[in-house]
């Protein structure tokens, strides 16, 4: 029996989130009474994963440097075999849940992913995770041999208990991809929805999208990401992929920031996740101040800037 | 070119959830179910296959009869044929086995499923599916073209999106971006009447054993009152995310 943890990693780095998944695994192994192992692919930081406890890595040193799920989950079922991995956890990045089923099927296992906290039970082993886009937790059974968890972002958080973690390089051979990478545009520097702490997030009462300086602004004092409704991206206002809400993205960030939304319950299931959220809206009666920890009541037009003015002077005192 | 569409039947985004039976079951009372949005998006790019390239458009749905409405809709919005596999949904992997195993009997050369479903957001049926017929599979897919024997799908991922391309037969996990909501078609009254006359098959299931279950759910804490913050006081918001909440 072992715990298996997979640290994302990007542009040779581990990602963000190889800290929280390595946390929530450090403590399950600790519960189980059993060694924790991470794996990543292409990472030559793979050692940091020692501040949150990790003792030992296996870094695929030769896999194909844009991340391909067919390709990793072979090369991670190897692994899973020899070391007798017993329980998978991963992330909930776009990545992790393009490879989890992959590697559920190809293993037979078990798979629940948006779980938030340790398990409820380790035999069976029972975890609580979002159902109903947020609107629900539901308690589920694992009850395959091999058991896959997939950790909402941000549910568990960074737990650091510095070790020394050993990496262990290693190449692997004979796996095929089934897809060719064409393209990738990826905007740089700029925070993304999935990863910020902070989300800033306009709708239809901003009245159009000459107006969406307001938001920019306002996330780059905070380095959040920048978000939007679903009528805002289907007019074309703001990209698709800014689109957040039980048809979009989902959020579950620190804080979220929604300027000008009503606050919708197909809005609402896809953010509801988020710690603090934020509302700034003219009409009191808009239901998003239900669901809100603070609120300000105020034409955004006149409450934005100067919040963000402000913010700016909170940010440069520090 | 034969399309396969997998066909998710999930409450309408409105419903209020609620649990019975001592909170282990889902309660339906008074929840309409509708089409997952989705699959509405990947069966409408299917149908575009068929108007501009010639496609067969097959639907399938895993489930019980309370999906077939949902069905009928699929046909009179211009899919050819629906299948129903007789069963009771459990998860994600008995519902991925039982469509591995319809596919291996009637070969595709496009599977097109919803990037999730909108009620237990598993996102695991396409790419269990796609691995257990050994085939590539691209989730959160927001452009698809397909030229001869192969397809080049475009993926939503965190912060921009990526081009893939593969050969078919393929997994595709849809979402709004395979076509614009614009795009959606409401069935009319012809396409109603031809979707009666349009054939509909049970298929016997296989009864594969699910790898999870559902034990108990629990209804998120009732929230707090917002604090509300003066419009000419911001600085007091700036203390209150600084001090009470730390999040700045
Ligand atoms: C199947 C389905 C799925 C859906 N999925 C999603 C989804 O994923 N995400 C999503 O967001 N929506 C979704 N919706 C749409 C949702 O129901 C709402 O229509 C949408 O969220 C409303 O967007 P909004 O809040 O930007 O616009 P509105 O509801 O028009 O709200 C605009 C708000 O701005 C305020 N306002 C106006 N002027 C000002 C001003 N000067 N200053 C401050 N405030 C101002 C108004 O008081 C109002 O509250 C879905 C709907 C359906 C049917």
């Amino acid at each position: 029996m072992s715990v298996f943890v997979i640290a994302e990693s990007e542009n040779k780095t581990l990602k963000r989130n190889a800290g929280e998944v390595s946390s929530y695994a450090v403590a399950l192994a600790s519960k189980l009474g059993v060694n924790c192992t991470a794996i990543s692919f292409n990472a030559d930081n793979a050692d940091v994963l020692g501040q949150f406890g990790v003792t030992q890595a296996i870094n695929i040193k030769n896999a194909p440097l844009h991340f391909d799920a067919n390709y990793y989950a072979s090369a991670i079922v190897k692994h899973v075999q020899s070391l007798n991995a017993t329980h998978i956890v991963l992330g909930s990045s776009a990545d992790a849940k393009f490879l989890a089923p992959i590697l559920a099927a190809k293993l037979g296992a078990a798979y629940v992913p948006n779980v938030v906290a340790l398990p409820t039970n380790y035999d069976p082993l029972t975890v609580k995770h979002t159902a109903f886009t947020n609107k629900a937790f539901a308690f589920t059974q694992l009850n395959s041999e091999c058991n896959i968890i997939g950790v909402g972002n941000n549910a568990y958080g960074n737990i650091e208990s510095p070790v020394a973690c050993s990496v262990e390089n290693v190449e692997i051979s004979n796996l095929v991809s089934n897809l060719e990478q064409v393209s990738i545009e990826k905007i740089s520097g700029k925070a993304t929805i999935a990863d910020a702490d902070v989300v800033v997030s306009g709708g239809r009462g901003l009245k159009g999208p000459e107006n969406w300086h307001l938001v920019e602004n306002l996330a780059e004092v905070l380095g959040a990401a920048t978000a939007c409704s679903k009528p805002v991206s289907d007019m074309g206002w703001r990209s698709h992929d800014e689109h957040v809400g039980q048809t979009g993205k989902p959020v579950s960030t620190n804080l979220y920031i929604a300027i000008g939304i009503s606050g919708a319950i197909q809005h609402l299931a896809g953010v509801n996740a988020s710690k603090i959220k934020v509302v700034i809206n003219n009409d009191p009666e808009a239901p998003f101040f239900k669901a809100a920890d603070y609120g300000v009541v105020g034409d955004a037009f006149e409450v934005v800037p100067v919040l963000t003015e402000k913010l700016k002077a909170f940010k440069a005192q520090r | 070119m034969n399309i396969l569409v997998c066909i998710s039947h999930v409450p309408d985004t409105t419903s209020k959830i609620n649990f019975k039976d001592n909170q282990t079951v889902f309660d339906t009372t008074g929840v309409q179910y509708i089409l997952n949005p989705n699959d509405e998006f990947g069966l409408t790019r299917a149908i575009w296959f068929k108007e501009k390239q010639g496609a067969h458009v097959h639907v399938i749905h895993v489930g019980t009869s309370e999906a077939d409405p949902t069905l009928r809709k699929c046909l009179a919005i211009g899919a050819d044929k629906a299948f129903r596999i007789d069963t009771r949904a459990v998860d994600g992997t008995s519902v991925a086995g039982e469509l591995a195993t319809f596919v291996k009997n009637n070969p595709y050369d496009l599977i097109i499923a919803g990037r999730e479903s909108i009620d237990y957001n598993g996102a695991m049926v396409p790419g269990m599916l796609a691995a257990l017929l050994d085939i590539p599979f691209v989730p959160n897919c927001v452009g698809l073209e397909v030229n001869g024997n192969q397809a080049i799908a475009e993926r939503e991922i965190d912060g921009g999106r990526e081009k893939l391309k593969g050969n078919l037969p393929m997994v595709i996990g849809g979402q709004k971006g395979l076509v614009e909501e614009s795009d959606l078609r409401i069935p009319n009254m012809r396409g109603i009447m031809q979707a009666r006359q349009k054939p509909f098959e049970l298929v016997p299931a296989q009864q594969i054993t699910a790898a999870t279950n559902d034990i108990t759910f629990e209804k998120p804490l009732p929230k707090q009152d917002v604090k509300l913050v003066p419009a000419e006081d911001l600085d007091q918001l700036i203390e209150l995310l600084h001090k009470e909440a730390n999040v700045i």
